[in-house]
């Protein structure tokens, strides 16, 4: 039995199979992503009991008891946005958007344990998610907004 | 506007006469029939032309010939198919034309290259190593080379909008009995203010599909833009935040199961014998196959088939390449340049006369660069899910190349081409590794083997160890120098790389005397386009010597760039402008340095400045300051966003990217051992933007791409007196440097 964004569910699976292919294959939840298998790109990131892991190297059977919280589970009930997925589209973050489920569930298990990041807090929370299309400028800009920290504007022609 | 002139109106796919105007027209007798089932659903939808659909309920579809890697390229052509047609933004829905050659854009294609006459190596069937004929080139669709909104975007889909605008006018004034001329619209309605009747485009779709088709609509002039050049927020960018975007990946078929799948470590090898005795009784594994080329486990899980995978042990054939590693393959390119010697080679640049410049010269002085093997590593590895059955083939994949796909995978299987399918996805990273075919023709040789749709995953290994690999190259210089230290003299012999031929050349630079050659060499690992192809490494070299040569010459590296730009108005603004906007010349704290760099490509024009901090244990980047003139920016914020991301993927490359051979084998696997820019590495990024001629709209996904690694090397060398002539910068030891 797993509790998955607030639901419980039966789940068929070996102990040993890792929480990001129960999601994405038994669960049909495919927006948490596959991107190395080793724990070292972060886009497979989910929540367990509201801490980021690294579902591709994490078995199914260290979420037992646990609530685990994927993409799909982070928006409130109502289908209001979580402020972190609002300051993503106002910074217009995603490009290919592959690795974008990781780092919004890294980003938001930042601001949950602390609140007002400073620019390293951000930089060493999220230094293990992998973004090839290279929008970590924005990441650490939609971070601030998220977390309501002042910015100063963008220079622009 | 004015600049359309017959050919090249039907060039983009508009043939004059009734036919044809920008893609198909809904009448009988017309294509449009056969590709209408694709894409309209029936109930009273019409196709006003292949390239917008207009709904009953006043919904506009765009129909955007290009696939979505991330570069924005579906909204921003959707946005500029609005704007023409005054559509409502905000109801405007995207879809991705289906992979069929009457949706081709070779005409296009074609036109830009004329004037190369060069088949870009992207859209090369490289599997079989065949040139194409003008007649395949008709039948591909790709999404590369910085082309979509300059290519599609400018010569078909803002036709298209303007067309199927003065349609909707025309059948307006038709039902209403009154001068077109009267009619005015916005936000997807038609107005006729002296007699007070409207209606919305849903309303009169059907009627304007009878109309005549416009031979030359007429595009808007710059000063009635309402979205183009608007940093209009992308359509796409609310389902990656939520998790619903579909991927390659994210596919789901009725019945289908995983495979796991494993090449020789050797490419080009093939797999001889396995011992599969563990996988076969390992829980979920259906069945186990070697296919020639490769290992594939196909079980009821990715996991399960990786898993036993990972137990199969497999003997390979012996090939040629096995006993070659990195440094074999630099000697032989070092072979092939002393044999090329002074005067051998292909000639790409003969100006003037270099040689007996050289000998003339005060001073001349010689340089030699490296760089390496890369891998692409798109966030999503390669994978591809395929159901084949006995007359037809489906795919579903992200695909840069949806009808090469088509074609190869056709032949690979012995069908006809009508009957294989692609369903282009999101694609999760792109780069030019999405443009190869192998990855479907595995997935549907192995759906076909298995009898039942299959989803292949590659793992990250395979993704970062049988890539297309951007080629290692050498490339050598020497320059000559005249007694009051002006550059007279300049000789470049590299090894043949890839395309576009105009990567080496220097004809911006006013160099009295040039000579520019390449050699052929054969290379074992199997190479292709990455992200700004040849100017990635070729902008390197040339870049850097030119730093090189104002050292030599006690000149600012801006200064030097400056004077030999006397005729490059336009080019010349761009740098300017990124040495203003870095306060270059400033003074700057020791063990800090300042890199200037300037790149035409694509038809666009970047220049980049970057400061390094060398006090630390290794090189730090921590700023680059960015101008670009893409002509003019149809979505600004669209073209920062690929600035920024492609000074991370250049930046990236230049520090760290390495792929290396070892007994014919690719070493690295995964990101460990093949390391990314990670965002506690990230320079603060600014970007500055130049509408610098609106008529000649350039691309903006890869030439922000080439600068940065000069920039970055360029720096090192101010900061620190060392030159870096091999990349990656990671090789590098800085402590104590001094050159």
């Amino acid at each position: 039995m797993l509790n998955v964004n607030g639901q419980d569910k039966e789940v068929d699976a070996d102990p040993a199979t890792p929480i990001l292919w129960v999601v994405r294959e038994k669960l049909k939840m495919p927006g948490t992503k596959f991107g190395c298998g080793i724990a070292q790109c972060g886009a497979c990131t989910v929540h367990l009991d509201g801490k980021p892991i690294r579902s591709c190297s994490t078995p199914i059977s260290a979420a037992a008891g646990k609530a685990l919280t994927t993409i799909e589970g982070i928006a409130s009930e109502d289908g209001t946005l979580h402020k972190v997925q609002q300051a993503w589209i106002e910074a217009q973050v995603p490009q290919c958007g592959y690795c974008q489920s990781g780092q919004i569930m890294a980003a938001a298990a930042l601001l949950k344990s602390n609140p007002k990041p400073t620019d390293a807090q951000i930089d060493s929370a999220m230094a293990g998610n992998v973004c090839r299309c290279g929008m970590y400028g924005r990441i650490r800009s939609a971070i601030k907004t998220a977390a309501g920290i002042e910015q100063p504007s963008k220079v622009e022609a | 506007m004015g600049k359309w002139s017959r050919r090249a109106f039907i060039g983009a796919g508009v043939a004059a006469g009734g036919a044809l105007v920008v893609g198909i027209a809904v009448r009988p007798g017309n294509p449009t029939d056969k590709l209408k089932p694709s894409v309209a659903s029936g109930d009273g939808e019409q196709l006003v032309n292949s390239w917008v659909k207009i709904a009953p309920d006043n919904t506009v579809t765009a129909i955007v010939p290009h696939a979505e890697m991330g570069q924005g390229a579906h909204s921003v052509l959707a946005q500029m198919l609005a704007d023409e047609l005054d559509a409502d933004w905000d109801k405007i829905e995207i879809l991705e034309a289906p992979g069929l050659p009457d949706y081709a854009g070779a005409d296009i294609v074609r036109d830009f290259l004329a004037p190369t006459l060069q088949v870009p190596n992207i859209l090369e069937p490289t599997v079989q190593g065949g040139f194409l004929t003008l007649a395949d080139m008709m039948s591909i669709g790709f999404t590369g080379g910085s082309f979509s909104i300059r290519g599609a975007g400018q010569r078909s889909i803002r036709m298209a909008g303007a067309a199927a605008r003065q349609m909707l006018i025309a059948a307006a004034a038709d039902k209403w009995g009154v001068a077109a001329e009267e009619i005015t619209t916005a936000d997807s309605l038609l107005n006729h203010q002296p007699s007070g009747q409207s209606g919305t485009y849903g309303e009169f779709a059907e009627a304007a599909a009878e109309q005549s088709l416009p031979v030359k609509p007429k595009r808007k002039a710059i000063n009635e833009y309402k979205l183009m050049g608007k940093p209009i927020p992308r359509k796409d960018i609310p389902s990656k935040v939520d998790g619903t975007a579909s991927f390659g990946i994210d596919v789901e078929v009725e019945g289908m199961k995983y495979a796991a799948v494993k090449a020789p470590p050797v490419i080009g090898a093939s797999v001889e014998k396995i011992n599969a005795t563990t996988a076969k009784s390992m829980p979920g594994v259906l069945q186990i196959l070697n296919m020639g080329n490769f290992v594939a486990v196909i079980a009821d899980g990715y996991w399960r088939a990786q898993q036993a995978l990972s137990t199969i042990e497999a003997t390979y054939s012996v090939t040629e390449a096995d006993t070659l590693d990195t440094e074999a393959i630099f000697a032989r390119y070092a072979a092939a340049l002393d044999e090329a010697g002074k005067d051998g080679g292909d000639f790409e640049t003969e100006d003037g006369d270099a040689i007996g410049a050289m000998a003339e010269a005060a001073k001349t002085l010689k340089a030699e660069y490296r760089a390496p093997f890369l891998a692409h590593a798109t966030m999503e590895p390669m994978n591809c899910t395929a159901q084949v059955t006995d007359d037809r083939c489906d795919l579903w994949l992200g695909s840069q190349n949806p009808l090469g796909m088509r074609r190869e995978v056709a032949d690979a299987l012995g069908m006809d081409e009508d009957s294989v399918h692609v369903e282009n996805q999101y694609l999760g990273g792109g780069f030019g590794r999405r443009s190869y075919t192998d990855v479907p023709i595995m997935a549907a040789r192995l759906a076909k083997a298995a009898g039942y749709p299959i989803k292949m995953i590659w793992s990250r290994e395979e993704d970062t160890a049988q890539d297309y690999f951007r080629p290692s190259a050498t490339s050598r210089f020497e320059a000559g120098l005249d007694a009051d230290g002006k550059l007279i003299s300049w000789d470049n012999i590299h090894v043949h790389l890839f395309d576009p031929s105009e990567a080496p050349k220097i004809d911006h630079y006013a160099v009295a005397n040039k000579l520019i050659r390449k050699v052929d060499v054969p290379m074992h690992l199997r190479f292709g386009a990455w992200r700004s192809v040849d100017h990635s490494q070729q902008a390197w070299f040339v870049e850097s010597f030119i730093d090189e040569v104002a050292a030599e010459s006690g000149k600012d590296p801006l200064a030097l760039r400056q004077e030999l730009l006397a005729n490059e108005p336009r080019l010349l603004t761009v740098l300017n402008k990124a040495a203003e906007m870095a306060d270059w010349g400033g003074s700057m704290p020791e063990g800090h340095g300042r890199g200037i760099a300037l790149v035409p490509g694509f038809g666009s024009i970047v220049a980049q400045v970057a400061e390094v901090d060398m006090t630390g244990k290794k090189p730090h980047v921590t700023k680059v300051y960015c101008c670009t003139d893409v002509g003019f920016a149809m979505n600004p914020d669209g073209v920062i966003a690929q600035m920024e991301s492609a000074i991370v993927y250049g930046l990236t490359a230049a520090l760290y990217g390495d792929i290396t051979v070892k007994d014919g084998a690719v070493q690295q696997s995964n990101f460990h051992d093949y390391p990314m820019l990670r965002i506690d590495e990230m320079p603060e990024v600014e970007v500055a933007l130049i509408n610098g001629d609106p008529e000649r709209i350039g691309g903006a996904g890869e030439p922000g791409l080439p600068p940065i690694a000069p920039a970055v090397t360029n720096a090192i060398f101010a900061a620190t007196g060392k030159r870096i002539r091999e990349l990656p910068i990671a090789k590098h030891d800085f402590a104590g440097s001094e050159t």
